[in-house]
């Protein structure tokens, strides 16, 4: 029986849609971030504090990602940002195709920064990147500090984890130097942020890193000469 | 995770290679599966059995070679593969601080036709 080498990845098709879109937002000159963490973590509050903080400074939008539901694009769009809700029907994850055609709907060249709120998973967003420039991973503290042990991949890879519900420190024993340790050893050059959306504890350093990995993003753009 | 969609690729993926070497059936998978790629080989064989009646590759067999997770220590250079679950703590140092040398992989290596 004739055997055919074929050593493809799986994977491939997504990783190529993902480079398109990409593409499309350097054309655009768009700062693309993708938010992943468990359902809970905190992403949508983290948007909206993000939007509080940095409109009309920056243009912000915001596509949501969930299996179902337009809730969380609603609580988006009373801030008068444009958005787009992306409903999974049972996806565990967005992947880039859907993330290309939500794009439709969405003035890319009128943004400064898009923010992609993943589908709340902390395993299969892991393995579909949809082009963004920076992943950022939730945890907060109700979590437990453990979480990196048992779902490696997705802390592995993030530019950015953001521990929020820091204001429930007193009631909680996550050990945030243990946290911190787990992810650092897969992730060297991880950047920490800790913040409670509640309070807005943190939040202006994280808005002044935003800030600042977005200029730095342009001025490469420009320095390769766009796309 | 996601088995049925990555279930659906792999599918279209060998049927591709078949179709190009003019096949008539696929009688054998060969996929690598990396132990960190979170991938359930009994979920794949589940989506496979379910997807492929009337297709080219119904009946085929699947065959999974698993890589388990190997790390390399930054600290003392060990290298080590886990004994309990995924923990990358090296066990010659107690470090945390590693690099991944293996068992992210997932990709269809080779298939069998006739």
């Amino acid at each position: 029986m004739p055997k055919i080498a074929v050593v493809q990845d799986i994977l491939s098709a997504n990783d190529e849609i993902a480079r398109e879109n990409r593409r499309r937002f350097d054309q655009a000159g768009v700062f693309v971030l993708n938010l992943m963490s468990a359902p809970g973590a905190g992403k949508t509050s983290l948007v909206l504090r993000t939007i509080a903080a940095l409109q009309p400074e920056l243009r912000l939008g915001v596509v949501e990602g969930d299996v179902a539901s337009q809730v969380d694009a609603e609580r988006v769009a009373e801030t008068g940002v444009p958005v787009v809700q992306i409903n999974t029907g049972g996806g565990c994850h967005l992947e880039a195709h859907a993330l290309r055609a939500a794009l439709e709907k969405i003035p890319l060249e009128d943004l400064d920064l898009l923010l992609i709120e993943n589908v709340g998973n902390l395993i299969c967003p892991a393995a579909f990147p949809l082009g963004e420039h920076l992943q950022v991973v939730i945890a907060s503290l109700p979590e437990g500090d453990d979480k990196p042990l048992k779902y490696p991949a997705l802390f592995a890879q993030a530019d950015a984890v953001v521990i929020n519900k820091i204001d429930l420190a007193p009631y909680m024993d996550f050990d945030r130097e243990a946290f911190r340790r787990r992810v650092e050893g897969l992730n060297p050059r991880v950047t920490f942020f800790e913040i409670s959306c509640r309070t807005g504890e943190g939040l202006a350093a994280w808005a002044d890193w935003l800030r600042r990995r977005r200029a730095e993003q342009r001025e490469s753009v420009r320095r390769i000469g766009g796309c | 995770m996601h088995e049925l969609a990555i279930t659906q690729r792999i599918l279209e993926i060998a049927l591709e290679h078949a179709g190009r070497a003019g096949a008539r059936r696929i009688t054998d998978i060969y996929l690598v599966i990396g132990d960190l790629s979170s991938v359930v080989d009994d979920s794949v064989q589940f989506f496979f059995d379910h997807l492929t009646p009337g297709t080219p590759a119904e009946g085929a067999t699947l065959h999974f070679t698993r890589l388990p997770a190997r790390y390399r220590c930054r600290a003392c250079g060990e290298e080590f593969t886990p004994e309990r679950g995924l923990a990358w703590q090296c066990p010659a140092c107690q470090g945390w601080n590693v690099e991944v040398l293996q068992g992210k992989e997932f990709y269809l290596e080779s298939i069998e036709v006739e």
